[in-house]
C-alpha cells in the first residue's frame, strides 16, 4: 500500500500530492518501513539483543564465568537460575546475554569489512573493466570454488584458532560475494545512458562513480550484505562450535552449543538454548535484510 | 574533399557573414577491433552558423549519431579513432585535454539524449541531477543549483515545478522526463544543443510539444542545435539546414525547403519517396531497393551506387565530390543538377 501511495499512481489534489512528494530518498524508505510490521518487530528485536549485549555487565544476574559443582546441568527455573546451568554450573541467562556481544561483534564486522573491501574491488572492476576486471573477478572465483563453510574452517584452521583469525577468515569468506554483486551492478550501471549523459553534462570519471556508480550500487550491496550478518553468525557459531573460532570460557553462542552437546539427555531443553539464541537472531537479520530490500527499491 | 560551404543565412537573410558556430572539416570516424575496421564517418564537413538548427537525417547506421557523439568526444576512447578538424565556438576540439572537454561538455556543447528513461539517473532527484550540472560547471552553491534546477523547469514547462524537483524520473512521464533532459541540457546556457533523436521515444502529440518547446527555446537563447533523426516530419518542423547522411558521408546539404521539396540526390528522392505521407492510398509506396553498404567494406565509388538506378560506371569508381548545385547548396552526386524527369514531385 505504501508503495502506491509513494509511487506515480497516487492521483490527488496538488496540494495534498504535493505534501506526500517532497521527501527524500531515506524518507521515503522510512514512509514505507512504517507500514511493514514485520520488519519493524524484528528491528526491534535486533535493538532489543544489541541493549542486552551493550548492557550485559547490568543485566546479567550472575558472573557468566563462576561455576558451581553443586549447581551443574540443573533445568529451567530451578531455584534463582530462569534459564537453568550449564555443564560446569555456570548461569545460563548470563552467559547467554553475554554471548550476544560475541555473536553480534561475529556477525558485524566481518561483513561491514567485506563490503568495503569487497564493494571496493567489484566497482573497481566494473567500472575499469578489461584486464583489471578479468585479474580481480578470476581471483575472486578462485575463493567461490570453495564452499564457504569449508573455506572458514580452512582459513582459520591454518591461521589457528581465537576471535581476530576467526573475523578474518570471515571477511575472507565474505568478500568474493560482495565484490561479485558491486561487479555486476556496476557493470550494468556503468552502461546505462545516465553515465554517458552525466560525462556529457561534464562530469569527469571521479564524481560519475561518486555520485552515479554508487548512488546505484550500494542499494543492492547494502541489501545483499544484510542478509549475510545471518550467514556470518551462523558461521561464527559454527566455527566456535568446531573449537577454531572463540575460546573457552568466553561466552559464545556456538561455543556453548558445542560444550553442552554432550549433555543433551540430561537436559534437552537447556542444551537447545544457545541455538534458539542463534536461530531468533540470525531470523531477526534475515527478516529486516527483506523489509530493506523492499523499502530501498526507489525503482518502481 | 575539403569543401567551403557558402553560408547564405536562408532564413533570416543577414548579409554579414558570420563566423560559423561548429567548423568540421573532414571528420573521419574507425571503430578498430581486431576483426575488422568499421568505418562509420568517411570525411564529413560541415559549417553551422549560431544559432541555426541543422537536421541531420539518415537511417540507422549512416554515422549521424557517431558524427555528433565526436563533436563532445564522447565516443570510447580506446577504439574510435577520430581524425580530421572540428571548432566548436573557440574550442579546437580535438586538442582539448581531457580535463578541458569536460569544462566544455555541459557548458558550451551540451546534449540531449534519445532515451529519457534510461539518461536520467533513477536514484536521484530531478532537481538534484540539474543542479550536480550548475554546481559543477559555475561553482555556487547546492542552494542557488536548487533555484536555478527550478527556473529551468519553470522554462521548460514542467507544470507544478516545485513538486517536479523533488520528484524521482521514475514518477514523471515520458514527456516530462524529455523536458526535464532538456532542463538539464540547458542548465548552463549552451552555444550548441546536440540532440540525438530526442522525440524519437515519445507519443506523436508529445512529440510535437516537445519539438516546438525545443524550437521556441532555441530561439529564445539563440542556441545552435544539431537535431539527428531520421523523421523526415521531425526535420521538416525543426530544421533551418538539413544534411542527408549516407555511410558515413553528408550526400545532400542545403536549406529544409530546398532538400525536402526539391531533393537532387537519388537517395534523398528515394527516402522522400517512400515515406507513407502525402501518397496516394493505392499508390505503392516505392522503397529504395536494396541494403545499406558494409561499413567494414565500403564501394570504392559512390556508397548509394549499389541501390541507385542511375548508376553508371564513375559512380562505381569515383567518390563524388560535394558540389554547389546553388548557393548553400551542397549535393554529392555526379548526376545532381540533370534529376531525372517523373521522378520528382512538382516543384
Amino acid at each position: 500500500m505504501a508503495d502506491i501511495m509513494v509511487g506515480a499512481g497516487f492521483q490527488g489534489t496538488d496540494e495534498a500530492t504535493a505534501a506526500l512528494k517532497v521527501r527524500g530518498y531515506w524518507q521515503t524508505v522510512g514512509y514505507r518501513l512504517r507500514y511493514d510490521y514485520v520488519t519493524l518487530f524484528f528491528t526491534g528485536m535486533i535493538v532489543l539483543i544489541a541493549l542486552g549485549s551493550i548492557f550485559a555487565p547490568l543485566l546479567a544476574p550472575f558472573d557468566p564465568l563462576k561455576t558451581s559443582m553443586a549447581y551443574r546441568l540443573k533445568p529451567i527455573g530451578f531455584r534463582q537460575f530462569l534459564l537453568g546451568t550449564d555443564e560446569l554450573g555456570r548461569d545460563m541467562l548470563s552467559r547467554l546475554i553475554w554471548g550476544g556481544r560475541m555473536s553480534l561483534l561475529m556477525g558485524l564486522t566481518p561483513v561491514a569489512l567485506a563490503t568495503v573491501l569487497g564493494g571496493t574491488l567489484g566497482v573497481v572492476a566494473g567500472f575499469v573493466g578489461g584486464r583489471l576486471n578479468m585479474l580481480i573477478m578470476r581471483t575472486m572465483d578462485v575463493f567461490y570454488a570453495f564452499p564457504s563453510v569449508l573455506l572458514a574452517v580452512a582459513v582459520s584452521g591454518t591461521m589457528g584458532g581465537g576471535m581476530s583469525n576467526g573475523l578474518i577468515a570471515l571477511t575472507l569468506v565474505f568478500i568474493p560475494p560482495l565484490c561479485r554483486i558491486a561487479e555486476t551492478a556496476t557493470a550494468q550501471v556503468r552502461n546505462l545512458d545516465f553515465v554517458e549523459a552525466a560525462r556529457a553534462s561534464g562530469a569527469g570519471t571521479g564524481s560519475i562513480i561518486r555520485h552515479h556508480i554508487l548512488g546505484n550500487v550500494l542499494a543492492p550491496v547494502l541489501i545483499y550484505a544484510s542478509s549475510l550478518i545471518s550467514v556470518s553468525i551462523l558461521l561464527a557459531a559454527g566455527l566456535s562450535f568446531l573449537g577454531l573460532g572463540v575460546e573457552p570460557p568466553t561466552p559464545d553462542w556456538g561455543l556453548m552449543l558445542s560444550t553442552l552437546r554432550q549433555a543433551i539427555y540430561v537436559e534437552p531443553y537447556v542444551c537447545a538454548l544457545p541455538g534458539v539464541a542463534i536461530f531468533i537472531t540470525s531470523l531477526s537479520f534475515n527478516l529486516v535484510s527483506d523489509g530493506l530490500r523492499q523499502a530501498m527499491d526507489v525503482r518502481v | 574533399m575539403g569543401l567551403e560551404l557558402p553560408i547564405t543565412g536562408a532564413g533570416a537573410s543577414t548579409s554579414t557573414p558570420v563566423r560559423p558556430l561548429v567548423e568540421v572539416k573532414n571528420l573521419t570516424v574507425k571503430f578498430v577491433n581486431r576483426e575488422a575496421t568499421v568505418q562509420a564517418v568517411n570525411g564529413v564537413s560541415l559549417e553551422m552558423a549560431p544559432g541555426e538548427v541543422l537536421c541531420i537525417i539518415g537511417e540507422s547506421g549512416s554515422g549521424k549519431s557517431v558524427t555528433m557523439r565526436a563533436l563532445i568526444r564522447l565516443l570510447p576512447k580506446g577504439r574510435a579513432a577520430i581524425s580530421g578538424h572540428m571548432r566548436v565556438g573557440d574550442y579546437d576540439i580535438l586538442s582539448l585535454s581531457e580535463r578541458e572537454i569536460t569544462e566544455v561538455r555541459g557548458s558550451t556543447i551540451s546534449m540531449i539524449f534519445q532515451e529519457p528513461m534510461t539518461a536520467l539517473d533513477p536514484v536521484y532527484t530531478i532537481g538534484d541531477q540539474i543542479a550536480e550540472t550548475v554546481v559543477r560547471h559555475e561553482g555556487c552553491s547546492q542552494k542557488v543549483g536548487m533555484a536555478r534546477a527550478l527556473e529551468l523547469l519553470q522554462v521548460v514547462k514542467v507544470p507544478s515545478a516545485e513538486r517536479r524537483l523533488t520528484a524521482y524520473p521514475h514518477e514523471l512521464s515520458g514527456g516530462l522526463r524529455q523536458r526535464a533532459m532538456i532542463a538539464l541540457a540547458l542548465s548552463c546556457r549552451p552555444s550548441l544543443l546536440l540532440a540525438d533523436e530526442p522525440t524519437t521515444a515519445l507519443d506523436a502529440t508529445v512529440q510535437i510539444q516537445v519539438l516546438i518547446l525545443l524550437r521556441k527555446l532555441q530561439k529564445e537563447l539563440g542556441m545552435g542545435v544539431i537535431f539527428v533523426t531520421h523523421d523526415l516530419g521531425v526535420a521538416a518542423q525543426i530544421a533551418d539546414k538539413v544534411a542527408v547522411m549516407y555511410a558515413g558521408r553528408i550526400v545532400e546539404y542545403g536549406s529544409v525547403r530546398d532538400v525536402l521539396l526539391r531533393p537532387s540526390h537519388p537517395y534523398t528522392i528515394g527516402m522522400l519517396a517512400s515515406t507513407v505521407l502525402g501518397q496516394t492510398r493505392d499508390a505503392d509506396i516505392e522503397a529504395i531497393p536494396g541494403s545499406p553498404p558494409d561499413l567494414r567494406r565500403l564501394p570504392p565509388g559512390c556508397s548509394f551506387a549499389p541501390r541507385c538506378r542511375y548508376a553508371d560506371n564513375e559512380c562505381r569508381s569515383v567518390v563524388p565530390a560535394a558540389t554547389a548545385v546553388a548557393p548553400g547548396r551542397l549535393v554529392r552526386c555526379f548526376k545532381a543538377g540533370s534529376p531525372p524527369p517523373g521522378l520528382l514531385p512538382g516543384p
